[in-house]
């Protein structure tokens, strides 16, 4: 292939496939390389999809796109070994057209999603991993494929290749990542009958749920548990931050078997039957993080950025965004006949900060540190909460005022008068 | 409790014969110098054995190739990890 491109995008994964439709349907000459078997193929999420995002990519999508469920319920679940505290959101107004909300299956969706970045014209070629970026100095000109005689140059290179980038590593352009930066995430898919997943979770046809948890599902590190549901499958699991996966010396698959073992789960998923094992690892570092995103001939876009919100549980359509506003650049700077130079993709960087990408990255850029300094609120907290919750339900014969004073004295013993200040002094300001 | 051979059953791959894409790159380091073997530990497939006399082997076959054994080898970078050749590897059905 010793033919010239205008992009050449590594990756088929949301970002990737963002950046390729957008600069293909601008009419800029788009390649697009992928290691999987078919688009999706490596690629793992949990996965709920906003649709703000793809919607402004492809305003039409929800006309074939394969959607599972639209979110009408969001539960948070606090968890202890034997119980919860949880809170439900659920409203007519997310179960309303156009929907805000779905869960979708990845290996799917990746394909349709692919499937249009080829009708926008991009060349797509799959089963080929790059090994290593071409430069000429200090400026990326060509990827290097694992295909024989496998050199292919273009004007821009978008790093879409998620959050393990080994090209960004290779090419200097970053460090390894660190274990605290990166949570370890596993999951299931059980798959039951549609029926039996809308009797369960009280929804009807095409409507679905999600769950979020925290607290002792993690055994107390730094972490979450989701389930959602497809449709006519579940998909559950937990993700914790690799630092402390180590530091507890826990093993990722006894954490999954011990979440099912949850009597508040456990129903939910009686008789389904598991297809499927995966595991990822979700970029959770935050602003603080985020390597460089742009260089001479180069963007980088999606995981490889770190663009996720961890807090939020947003990821794919921080992907998206930021695969669609590298291609915005790069069509501006073709329209503009300007080189794609460190200097002039520098506009990419501007686009974000100007988004919601940067200003969410920024409003929770602490929120890694104190999370990772203050365990109690993976230890303690869900466990107090759900015992003053016991305590409080429980009639016994004593009194409330002496159920209160036993609440009120445990919550002391356990943080301190100061120290339950701190620590909701160190929320506000995570959040604020 | 479900082992995680009985989960990787369910998985799809095409394995890659004779060509393991991570190679521990010194086995004396996880023998003699790494106590903590985080990737024993760590590797949600359980790529990693530790032997009795202390040595690490590694079988990648049942690779979810989520790159925790590399980042989380993070003193000693003892990890060779590369993705598969294009094609080959895990091919997730739904993931």
């Amino acid at each position: 292939m010793p033919e010239k491109f205008d992009v050449i995008v590594i990756g088929a994964g949301p970002s990737g496939n963002a950046a390729a439709y957008t600069a293909a349907k601008a009419g800029l000459k788009v390649l697009q390389i992928e290691r999987g078997e078919s688009p999706g193929s490596k690629n793992v999420q949990g996965a709920i999809l906003y649709s703000d995002a793809l919607e402004k990519i492809i305003p039409d999508f929800r006309d074939d796109a394969p959607l599972e469920r639209h979110l009408i319920e969001q539960r948070m679940w606090m968890m202890d070994d034997e119980s919860y505290v949880g809170s439900t959101f659920r409203s007519q107004a997310f179960n309303t057209p156009p929907y805000n909300r779905y869960t979708i299956i990845r290996a799917q969706f990746d394909k349709w999603f692919s499937k249009r970045v080829q009708d926008a014209g991009a060349l797509v070629i799959c089963e080929t991993t790059v090994t290593g970026l071409h430069m000429d100095g200090a400026r990326v000109v060509g990827i290097q494929t694992d295909r024989s005689g496998g050199s292919v140059y273009a004007d821009a290179v978008v790093l879409a290749d998620g959050v393990n980038s080994l090209l960004a590593k290779k090419a200097g352009f970053r460090g390894e990542l660190r274990p605290r930066d990166v949570a370890l995430a596993v999951k299931e898919i059980h798959f039951l009958p549609e029926t039996t997943i809308e009797s369960r979770f009280n929804i009807g046809p095409d409507e679905g749920v999600a769950i979020e948890m925290a607290g002792k599902i993690t055994q107390g590190m730094v972490g979450t548990g989701f389930l959602y549901t497809n449709k006519e499958s579940l998909t559950l699991g937990v993700g914790c931050l690799l630092s402390e996966l180590r530091a507890q010396r826990i093993t990722p698959h006894v954490l999954i078997e011990k979440m099912k073992e949850h009597p508040a789960i456990r129903p939910l998923i009686e008789g389904g039957e598991m297809k499927e094992y995966c595991a990822h690892l979700i970029p959770e570092g935050g602003y603080n993080a985020i390597p460089p995103i742009h260089g001479d001939g180069w963007l980088m876009v999606g995981d490889a950025g770190m663009f996720v919100n961890s807090v939020h549980r947003e990821g794919s359509n921080l992907a998206m965004t930021t695969g669609w506003l590298a291609a915005q650049t790069l069509i501006e700077l073709r329209n503009e006949g300007k080189p794609s130079s460190a200097a002039n993709l520098a506009r990419y960087r501007q686009k974000l900060d100007q988004s919601f990408v940067m200003k969410d990255m920024k409003k929770y850029r602490d929120m890694p540190a104190v999370l990772e300094k203050n365990p109690q609120f993976f230890t303690q907290y869900p466990e107090l909460i759900n015992r003053a919750a016991h305590t409080m339900l429980l009639v016994d014969g004593t009194d409330k005022k002496s159920k209160e004073r036993d609440v009120r004295k445990r919550f002391i013993q356990k943080r301190s008068r100061f120290g339950l200040i701190g620590d909701a002094f160190k929320l506000w300001r995570a959040f604020e | 409790m479900n082992k995680v051979e009985e989960k990787l059953f369910q998985n799809r791959y095409k394995v890659d014969a004779g060509r393991p894409h991570i190679q521990i790159a010194d086995a004396d380091i996880c023998q003699l110098k790494c106590a903590e073997k985080p990737c024993v530990v760590c590797c949600p497939a359980s790529c990693y054995t530790k032997e009795g006399d202390g040595r690490v082997t590694l079988i990648t076959d049942g690779c979810l190739e989520c790159g925790t054994c590399r980042v989380v080898c993070s003193e000693n970078r003892n990890v060779l990890w590369e993705y598969p050749r294009g094609g080959y590897g895990i091919l997730f059905k739904f993931g």
